[in-house]
C-alpha cells in the first residue's frame, strides 16, 4: 500500500465530526481609504509620494537622483515600463534604464548584484493593512520586485481595496490565480537579533510607493 | 506526586536524553538566558495585544479561524484530495511521506534526479521535525538555512528554541561573537544593521547559486491548489523563486478548503505571532514557471508529511491539536516557557503547543513528562488564535500517561505508549488518599495526626525529599482546616 493510500486510509477510517458552521465575521471598511493606506504603509517603513498619471515619470526621476540611483531595472511590456522608456526617451532625466526581457538564467548577475532598484506595477492594494498586491506575469517577472535594493511600485489610487476579503473576492481570486500572487507590506525585515528592526536583509532595503490620484483631484 | 518525572525516581530515559525536569535547573540558573527570554516575551506580549485593541472585534475574528480550521479538518481526507488534485493540474507534483524517513527520502530522491548539490532554505519548522539538514549532508547535499534566525543557529550548530523566532535564546553580543568567528572579513560588531547586511552578503552567492529552494507552508488552499508562504525577510520569496526548483515541505493538517478561508487565518497569524497586522510578504504559490515567464523554478514539489498526524486525527478531542497555526503566541505567553526557554523541552516544537503535540506525534514513552511542565494557568488557551483547549488537552495527556483509553468497538487507545508513565508508588499514594478521602473518621484521625505530629517528619524522608529537594519543608498548623470551620459554625454547610 502505497503511503497516500495508508494516510487517506486512517483518515477516512477516523470517527466523522460535524464542521461547525462558519460564524459571520465582518472586515472592517474605512470611509477614508487613502488616509488607512497612507497611515499604514508609512507605519511599515514604505515611503508614499503623490503623483499624477502625467507627472509620475519626471516626479521618479527627481526621487532616483536626490537618492544617487544608477540603474533602475523596468519590465518592457507593462504600461509603466513603456512610459518609462518613453519618458527616458524623450529626455526625462532618469537613470540608466536595463530592461528585464530575458529568462532570469541570463540576468542573474545584473539582477542579483548590480540593479539599484526595480519598478513594477501593482494589482491594487489593502487599506487596512497599507498592502500593495501584485500579480507578477509573463511581462512583468517575480524577482523585480525582490532582488534590488529598492523596489518602486505604482499603485493607483482607486484600486484600494478595504480588506484583503474585499480584494479577493470583488477581484474574483478564486476563479484563477496567477503563477505567484503576492503582498506586499513594507519593505524586507526582520527582528530577528534581539527584536531590533533592520532592513533590507534579503528583499528591498526600501519601499516607494508612488501613488497615482484620481484624475480631477 | 509526578515521581517519574523527577530526579528522585531516576527519569531518565537514555534513549530520550535527559527529560524537562532534569534539564529545567540549567536553564533557571542561568541569568543570561533568562534575561533574553523575558525581554523577548515581554516585547512580543506587549506587540500582541496593541494588534487586539477591540476584545469583541477579536472574539469574532477567532472565532471564524477556529471555524475555518475545525470545518477544514471535519473533510480532511476529501480537502487533501482536493488539494493534490487542484495542485497536480497547477503543475505542481505531489508526494505522501507517511515518516519523517520518507520524507526526507523523498526529498532526497527529488535533488538527486535534478543534480543539485546545494540548496537553500527558507524557515520550516516540518524540515526541522525532519531533520532535512542533517539527512541531505549524509548524502553530499549542502542546505543552507537563509531566515536569518535559522541561518544564526545554523552557524551555531544550534536547534531552534522559539518556532518563529529561532534564535531568540541570543542576544546581540553572542551573536556578534559568532558572526566575528565564521564569517570570514568580519569583525566584531554590535550594530545590527551591519550584522544584517553581513549575512544579506554571505547568504545573495548562496541564492544565486543554490540548484534549489525547499521551503515550508503556512496554509495548503483546496480550491485553487496554492501554497501560502508568510514572511518578513524575503528569504521565502528568494527561496521559492531564485532557484530552478522548488520543493515545499508540510504537514497534513495545514490544508484549508477556500481562498476565502485564508483572510481570517492571515489576519489573525502575524497579529498574534509577531504583533504585526500583516507580515512584510505573503506569497501564494500555484505552480511552476509557466512558458513564457521570465523567472520563478520550472519545478515545484509538494511533500505531504503525515508523521503522526493521522494517528491523532482518530480521537475526536486530541485532533484540535491539528488546528494549531504554529505562531507561537502560546509559548509568548507561557510562565513556565518564558522561564526555561525552548530547548529544555528537547523538542522540535516547545512551549504549550509542544507539550501537547510532542506526546502525540512521539508517544507518551518519549515525551510522556511534557504535559506536566505546566500551571494550567489557561493563559496559551486565552491567547490562542484558532481556540485550542490547550490545558484541557494537557489534562488528557497527563491521564493518558497513566491510565491509557480502553480499546472499545468505537475508539482506538490513540495516544502511543499509553501508561508510559505510570508508577507503583503513585499509584500506592492515590489508593490511600482515596482511603483516606472517602471516610470521614479516617480523614479526621489522619489530618489530626500529622498537625500533632506532621511538622516531626524530617525534610529528607521519602517522597517528602522530592518536594523539598527544592523547596521549604511545609509547616503543620496544630489545628486542622476542618477543626477551625466547626468552631466557627460552618457545620456541613453546603456551597450554593
Amino acid at each position: 500500500m502505497s503511503a497516500r493510500e495508508a494516510i487517506l486510509g486512517r483518515l477516512k477510517a477516523a470517527p466523522a465530526r460535524p464542521g461547525p458552521p462558519l460564524p459571520s465575521w465582518t472586515p472592517p471598511t474605512y470611509p477614508d481609504k487613502t488616509a488607512r493606506f497612507r497611515q499604514m504603509a508609512e507605519a511599515s517603513h514604505a515611503e508614499i509620494h503623490d503623483v499624477t498619471a502625467a507627472d509620475w515619470p519626471a516626479r521618479l526621476a527627481t526621487i532616483l537622483g536626490n537618492r544617487g540611483v544608477r540603474s533602475l531595472m523596468v519590465a518592457p511590456g507593462t504600461a509603466r515600463g513603456d512610459a518609462l522608456m518613453r519618458a527616458a526617451a524623450d529626455g526625462v532625466p532618469l537613470p540608466p534604464l536595463v530592461a528585464y526581457d530575458r529568462a532570469v538564467e541570463e540576468l542573474k548577475d545584473a539582477l542579483v548584484h548590480q540593479v539599484d532598484a526595480g519598478l513594477t506595477g501593482t494589482l491594487g492594494g489593502i487599506a487596512e493593512t497599507g498592502t500593495l498586491i501584485l500579480w507578477p506575469t509573463a511581462q512583468e517577472p517575480r524577482l523585480l520586485s525582490l532582488l534590488p535594493p529598492l523596489h518602486i511600485a505604482v499603485l493607483e489610487e482607486d484600486t484600494l481595496h478595504d480588506t484583503l476579503a474585499a480584494a479577493v473576492r470583488d477581484g474574483g481570486w478564486a476563479a484563477g490565480m496567477p503563477t505567484n500572487a503576492l503582498l506586499i507590506s513594507g519593505p524586507s525585515k526582520t527582528s530577528d537579533i534581539e527584536q531590533t528592526l533592520a532592513y533590507g536583509v534579503h528583499g528591498p532595503k526600501e519601499l516607494i510607493i508612488l501613488l497615482v490620484k484620481k484624475e480631477g483631484e | 506526586m509526578h515521581a517519574k518525572g523527577g530526579v528522585a525516581d531516576g527519569g531518565h530515559h537514555p534513549e530520550h536524553g535527559p527529560r524537562f525536569a532534569e534539564r529545567a535547573p540549567d536553564a533557571l540558573n542561568n541569568p543570561q538566558l533568562r534575561r533574553n527570554f523575558r525581554r523577548a516575551m515581554d516585547g512580543l506580549m506587549a506587540k500582541r495585544a496593541a494588534q487586539f485593541p477591540d476584545p469583541a472585534y477579536w472574539a469574532e475574528l477567532r472565532e471564524r479561524g477556529a471555524a475555518v480550521k475545525a470545518r477544514a479538518l471535519s473533510k480532511l481526507p476529501e480537502l487533501l484530495e482536493r488539494l493534490e488534485s487542484n495542485l497536480t493540474a497547477n503543475g505542481v507534483q505531489v508526494h505522501w511521506a507517511e515518516t519523517t524517513d520518507e520524507a526526507n527520502a523523498i526529498v532526497l530522491d527529488i535533488l538527486q534526479r535534478a543534480g543539485a548539490r546545494t540548496v537553500i532554505k527558507g524557515k520550516s519548522m516540518v524540515s526541522e521535525e525532519m531533520h532535512l539538514n542533517a539527512h541531505l549532508e549524509r548524502h553530499g547535499i549542502e542546505a543552507v538555512e537563509s531566515d536569518l534566525g535559522e541561518y544564526i543557529i545554523q552557524l551555531a550548530g544550534e536547534t531552534p528554541s522559539h518556532i518563529v523566532m529561532p534564535c531568540i535564546h541570543k542576544n546581540k553580543d553572542e551573536i556578534s561573537d559568532l558572526f566575528a568567528e565564521k564569517i570570514p572579513g568580519l569583525g566584531r560588531t554590535g550594530d545590527v544593521d551591519e550584522l544584517t547586511a553581513a549575512a544579506r552578503r554571505v547568504l545573495r552567492d548562496r541564492f544565486a547559486s543554490a540548484d534549489a529552494g525547499i521551503s515550508g507552508v503556512n496554509f495548503a488552499v483546496a480550491e485553487t491548489g496554492t501554497l501560502v508562504l508568510i514572511e518578513n525577510e524575503g528569504n521565502g520569496r528568494l527561496s521559492t523563486t531564485l532557484p530552478p526548483l522548488h520543493i515545499a515541505v508540510t504537514g497534513i493538517e495545514k490544508v484549508v478548503e477556500t481562498l476565502d478561508d485564508v483572510v481570517p487565518l492571515l489576519a489573525l497569524l502575524p497579529r498574534s505571532a509577531t504583533g504585526q497586522p500583516i507580515t512584510t510578504y505573503v506569497n501564494m504559490i500555484s505552480g511552476p514557471r509557466k512558458p513564457g515567464e521570465k523567472d520563478g523554478p520550472t519545478a515545484v514539489h509538494l511533500v505531504l508529511l503525515d508523521a503522526g498526524r493521522s494517528r491523532v486525527y482518530q480521537d475526536v478531542e486530541l485532533a484540535d491539536t491539528l488546528r494549531c497555526i504554529r505562531c507561537a503566541a502560546c509559548m509568548n505567553h507561557c510562565p513556565v516557557y518564558t522561564r526555561v526557554g525552548g530547548h529544555t523541552y528537547n523538542a522540535i516544537y516547545p512551549g504549550p503547543i509542544g507539550k501537547i503535540l510532542t506526546p502525540q506525534l512521539q508517544g507518551l514513552d518519549a515525551a510522556g513528562d511534557q504535559p506536566h511542565a505546566s500551571t494550567l494557568c489557561n493563559a496559551c488557551a486565552e491567547v490562542c488564535p484558532v481556540k485550542i483547549p490547550i490545558p484541557d488537552l494537557l489534562v488528557r495527556l497527563r491521564r493518558e500517561a497513566v491510565r491509557p483509553t480502553e480499546e472499545t468497538a468505537t475508539h482506538l487507545p490513540v495516544v502511543k505508549d499509553g501508561g508510559a508513565e505510570r508508577s507503583r508508588m503513585e499509584s500506592l499514594v492515590w489508593a490511600g488518599w482515596r482511603l483516606v478521602y472517602t471516610r470521614p473518621l479516617l480523614y479526621r484521625m489522619v489530618t489530626r495526626a500529622l498537625a500533632w505530629g506532621g511538622n516531626w517528619v524530617p525534610a529528607s524522608a521519602p517522597l517528602m525529599r522530592d518536594w523539598t529537594r527544592a523547596r521549604a519543608k511545609p509547616r503543620f498548623k496544630p489545628r486542622t482546616l476542618h477543626d477551625l470551620a466547626r468552631e466557627r459554625g460552618y457545620l456541613n454547610e453546603v456551597p450554593k
